[in-house]
């Protein structure tokens, strides 16, 4: 029933004017495999995409289907030829239901030109059944969460018969449980005969899910591995050099305890508790990771420390010194450093320069202004030694900063933020969208900063990063604090206190899983769906 | 979808564009990431991807949730900030195209144009000779007259030029300085209708030493027209009101208020019936800078100076960092301990103060008294002066320059060809029309490089096809 296809891409170059992006790729995706494309942001895993899916045309090479070349002159051809995409920005109307969304660009239409959605209804209703999606034709896209919406996109492309997906950097905007769904729904896909091109450079959801990794750097394939293959030596392929995964750090040395949090609330807009009475303190010279699965309360609580957000009842105590209620600028001016979430939200001006992104919660302090003049020379000084130190590659601090890489951008915001006296760090989700490179780089400055003797507080959902740089753990669910754990604590044991376990059950129910009383299913990774779907238990 | 496609198209020719323009450092950016290849389009990529955000530079990913995280309207800000070549092109374009209209509306041209087929040289010269016929009437207008009897008259037209130009300079500076902190600033008009109540009362109603007399009337005039804006900024900052819709019904409430005071006793002139203000007295007046001939005031002096003020303001100041963080992206201007809602209210203050020197540029420089139609429609011309003047300091200046011409040659353009006036406000509204569309200016120039219409016309074409299917 289920046509099966052998797509080939051959010496596919792509050349951007001196560019190259993709030199002489040859992939082979066998009918019905996870084929994984793994490389860093900028490897050119997206333009060879691209150029499969009919959006560039290849300056050279060619794209077989059952051993026939082809030519696609766009989406279109791609479409007809079995090609489907899943871009990691979803191309859905936000206003639109789910079957307006999938019939888009293919209306069928009633007599008199009236919408005809029923078959599209249908059409959703058996793909949703048959591999479990549980979505609702007749919902709001911009009703569903993020996870939601990127089935949405599956569908969409499986109405229109794709035997081909690819899916671009799927899991960049979904949480872990997210992540553990949609590479459950990939095996479905799969044993369903559907193949699947994965784009990914995050190793775990690779080795997971993949049949064959294919390693880009630099536009050129570096090698084929096996999905057996150790995280260092996929690491290492993709960098083009050795890349230790593990952090060498010392112990802590906690000093005095300068910083407390008393049975802080947040109330949000709707009236919801999204911080409920959470209580913690963080000692000089120590890192407190705050875990969770995305929206449990982590964003609130940062935003709140920092004087971002306007319900807040409590106290923040820093240097015995009442944080809560001050403006944004005082926190900063008691000597809290800052990363923000989402870098490109709240953390970078694009359009500014690098320079002037490096001041940006300076500019107003000498040596950059006397009175309400600034001083451009001392920007841009202070930029060339901000850039020297933390290896920003840029070739000059004048350029704005949103034609930096991701990993370079999150540079520029850390060297802001490190590059004057602190008595307390926030960062969050200090690597995320970051390539390997820069995250041990970043890594390393945190820990830095904490021996230097700053109170640390990390915000993080990548329960990795969490338990690699943690002296302590605390544990966030529903906007509660579910307990603060030592360092050691095992990743089994975080993943259900994500899921709102207390600490002494968590650790009880990890006991008995490991006895095999509460065995969830069979899963190439069985530790990575335990540790970060607790909820599926 | 085909909306938001066609926004990464325009996003990605944007930067290609950049790359391959005359932008050496950005060829350096290549060159020196030459061992990453796929740098350029890394950075597309990631820009477009990162994180649901809103791309800071310039980059709409904004459509995808549904929000406008950048304040204004990015596409707004693009018309608002892109390159002055676009600008450049935009003028010369329309100034063609006003040709041809008027050479359209010639008889000489419609004459030729029966025996077109027998002798075409007749009809195109006809066109040439009533293009530039009227233009060079314009440019004797607003410039230089050769007829004039001595150098005095033969420049007169461009200081003509010159005192129209000068609100428009300072209430162009009004609107691109609002701009640049994010805040479509519509309200000039209202702004220079409360400057010059204010200003013309005390130029008329108080009998003040020389100096003082001045000093307080251009006093008043900046100080009724921060208010009126700074209103506006503090509605918009403490209620979330937008600042278009409040402008837009401002300027209402001031014109009206204007009409509601020339009826009263204290506004009217005594024994007049019209809507008319006594004249201001000669100490509340701006001093002719040339002398009698002309109407060049102290304003224009003003203008310069304040034109000044802002660059330095934006530049070089720790005030204008704070606007153009706020406009560039408020929430990272939040996070960076800005304070946004002293930075709305502070920019709209100042952006009245500037439409505000304009109102006391015409009630004390060239009206010398107070009627309903003080502002003409310099308020309104002042948005396409910033506009045309890409919201920077000196480009506002420029553009104030050349609609000053515009509208001080159109007359001499009438009376000399009998080209009718409303050809300068064609031209006018097709530069704006161009400015608006720059994919459209740099197409008919030919500015797209190869490469980068190739890859802009395969992404349209995907938005086209892919509809629902990408």
């Amino acid at each position: 029933m289920v046509r099966v296809l052998k797509l080939e891409l051959k010496g596919i170059t792509k050349r951007f004017g001196s560019l190259l992006a993709n030199d002489h790729i040859d992939v082979v995706v066998e009918p019905g495999q996870i084929h994984c494309l793994l490389g860093e942001n900028g490897a050119g895993k997206s333009t060879l995409m691209n150029v499969l899916y009919g959006l560039y045309e290849p300056t050279d090479g060619e794209i077989l289907i059952d051993g026939k070349p082809v030519t696609f002159r766009g989406p279109g051809d791609a479409m007809a030829a079995g090609i489907g995409m899943v871009h990691q920005h979803f191309m859905l109307v936000p206003v639109f239901t789910v079957a307006e969304n999938v019939a888009l660009g293919a209306e069928a239409t009633k007599a008199g030109g009236f919408l005809n959605l029923d078959d599209t209804r249908r059409k959703i209703k058996e793909i949703s059944d048959r591999y479990g999606f549980d979505v609702d034709p007749d919902a709001l896209v911009e009703d569903l969460p993020v996870g939601v919406q990127q089935r949405v996109e599956i569908i969409k492309a499986l109405v229109r018969d794709a035997k081909v997906l690819i899916l671009d950097e799927p899991t960049a905007v979904l949480t872990p449980q997210d992540t553990d769904e949609l590479l459950d729904i990939m095996r479905q896909l799969k044993s369903g005969g559907t193949s699947i091109v994965f784009i990914s450079h995050k190793l775990r959801e690779v080795k997971a899910v993949s049949d064959t990794i294919t390693v880009i750097r630099r536009g050129k394939v570096v090698g084929t591995a096996a999905p057996g293959a150790s995280t260092t030596e996929l690491a290492s392929m993709m960098v083009g050099r050795s890349v230790s995964l593990t952090l060498d750090k010392e112990p802590a040395r906690p000093q005095e305890t300068t910083f407390e949090v008393k049975d802080l609330t947040v109330i949000a807009p709707s009236g919801q508790h999204v911080v409920d009475g959470i209580s913690f303190d963080i000692a000089r010279g120590e890192i407190l990771a705050v875990a969770g699965v995305q929206g449990n309360g982590q964003t609130e609580l940062t935003e709140a420390i920092l004087g971002l957000q306007e319900r807040v009842h409590g106290s923040i105590l820093l240097d015995g010194k009442e944080l809560l209620g001050r403006s944004v600028k005082e926190v900063l001016q008691a000597g809290v450093g800052f990363v923000p979430e989402d870098r490109k939200v709240d953390g970078l001006i694009g359009t500014f320069s690098i320079a002037e992104n490096l001041v940006l919660d300076l500019y107003d302090q000498s040596p950059f202004a006397k009175g309400i003049g600034m001083s451009p020379a001392k920007v841009l000084e202070n930029a060339t030694s901000r850039i020297g130190e933390f290896d920003i590659r840029t070739p000059s601090g004048s350029l704005a900063a949103g034609t930096l890489s991701g990993g370079n951008q999150q540079k520029v915001v850390m060297a802001r933020e490190l590059s004057r006296p602190l008595r307390l760090f926030i960062a969050s989700q200090p690597t995320r969208g970051v390539d390997v490179g820069s995250i041990e780089f970043l890594h390393r400055r945190i820990v830095a900063e904490r021996d230097n003797g700053t109170p640390v507080m990390i915000v993080s959902t990548e329960l990795d990063e969490v338990m690699e740089l943690a002296d302590r753990i605390a544990v966030l669910y529903k906007g509660k604090l579910v307990g603060i754990v030592p360092a050691g604590t095992s990743r089994d044991v975080l993943g259900l206190m994500m899921a709102g376990l207390s600490p002494d059950d968590a650790a009880h129910a990890d006991r008995a899983h490991h006895d095999g009383s509460l065995d969830d299913g069979p899963s190439p990774e069985p530790s990575t769906s335990r540790a970060e779907g607790g909820d599926h238990d | 979808m085909t909306e938001k496609h066609k926004h990464v198209a325009d996003n990605h020719s944007k930067k290609t564009a950049k790359s391959s323009g005359t932008d050496d450092s950005g060829n350096a950016t290549n060159a020196a990431d030459a061992p990453a290849p796929a740098e350029d389009t890394a950075a597309a990529v990631s820009l477009d991807t990162a994180g649901g955000a809103m791309g800071p530079s310039a980059v709409p990913v904004s459509a995808q949730s549904g929000t406008l995280p950048g304040g204004p309207d990015t596409l707004l800000r693009k018309i608002f900030t892109g390159s002055g070549m676009v600008s450049l092109l935009a003028v010369l374009l329309a100034l063609v195209l006003g040709g041809l209209l008027i050479a359209s509306t010639d008889e000489r041209v419609g004459a030729t144009a029966t025996y077109l087929f027998a002798r075409p040289t007749d009809f195109l010269l006809a066109v040439w000779n009533a293009a530039t016929g009227s233009y060079v009437a314009l440019f004797q207008g607003s410039v230089f007259n050769p007829r004039g009897n001595t150098a005095a008259a033969q420049f007169a037209p461009f200081m003509e030029t010159l005192t129209i130009a000068t609100p428009l300079i300072t209430a162009g500076l009004g609107v691109a300085l609002a701009f640049r902190a994010g805040l479509f600033n519509i309200g000039a008009q209202g702004q220079i209708i409360m400057a010059g109540i204010l200003a013309a009362w005390v130029g008329f109603a108080l009998h003040l030493p020389l100096g003082l007399h001045l000093l307080l009337v251009l006093a008043a005039g900046v100080i009724g027209g921060a208010i009126w804006g700074g209103l506006v900024g503090y509605l918009k900052a403490r209620t979330g009101a937008h600042e278009v819709i409040l402008t837009i019904m401002f300027n209402y409430i001031a014109l009206y208020f204007l009409r509601y005071l020339l009826n009263t006793p204290a506004f009217q002139r005594p024994g007049e019936t019209n809507p008319i203000s006594p004249i201001l007295d000669p100490t509340a007046v701006y001093p002719q800078i040339l002398g009698t001939q002309y109407r060049l005031h102290l304003g224009f002096i003003l203008a310069i100076a304040a034109t000044v003020l802002v660059w330095w303001l934006l530049n070089r100041s720790t005030i204008g960092f704070e606007f153009r963080a706020v406009g560039a992206n408020p929430k990272a201007a939040l996070t960076a301990g800005i304070n946004v809602p002293r930075a709305t209210i502070l920019v709209m203050a100042l952006a009245g103060a500037l439409a505000g020197m304009s109102g006391v540029a015409q009630v004390a420089g060239t009206e010398k008294v107070l009627t309903d139609g003080v502002a003409a429609t310099y308020g309104f011309d002042a948005i396409t002066v910033a506009l045309l003047g890409r919201s920077t300091p000196w480009g506002t200046f420029a553009a104030g320059l050349l609609f000053g011409a515009f509208r001080a040659g159109a007359v001499q353009m009438q009376i000399q060809t009998g080209t009718p006036i409303d050809i300068v406000l064609v031209v006018q509204s097709l530069i704006v029309l161009f400015i608006a569309a720059p994919p459209l200016v740099r197409a008919l120039f030919g500015l797209n490089p190869r490469r980068k219409k190739t890859a802009t016309a395969g992404k349209s074409t995907a938005a086209a096809i892919t509809g629902g299917a990408a």
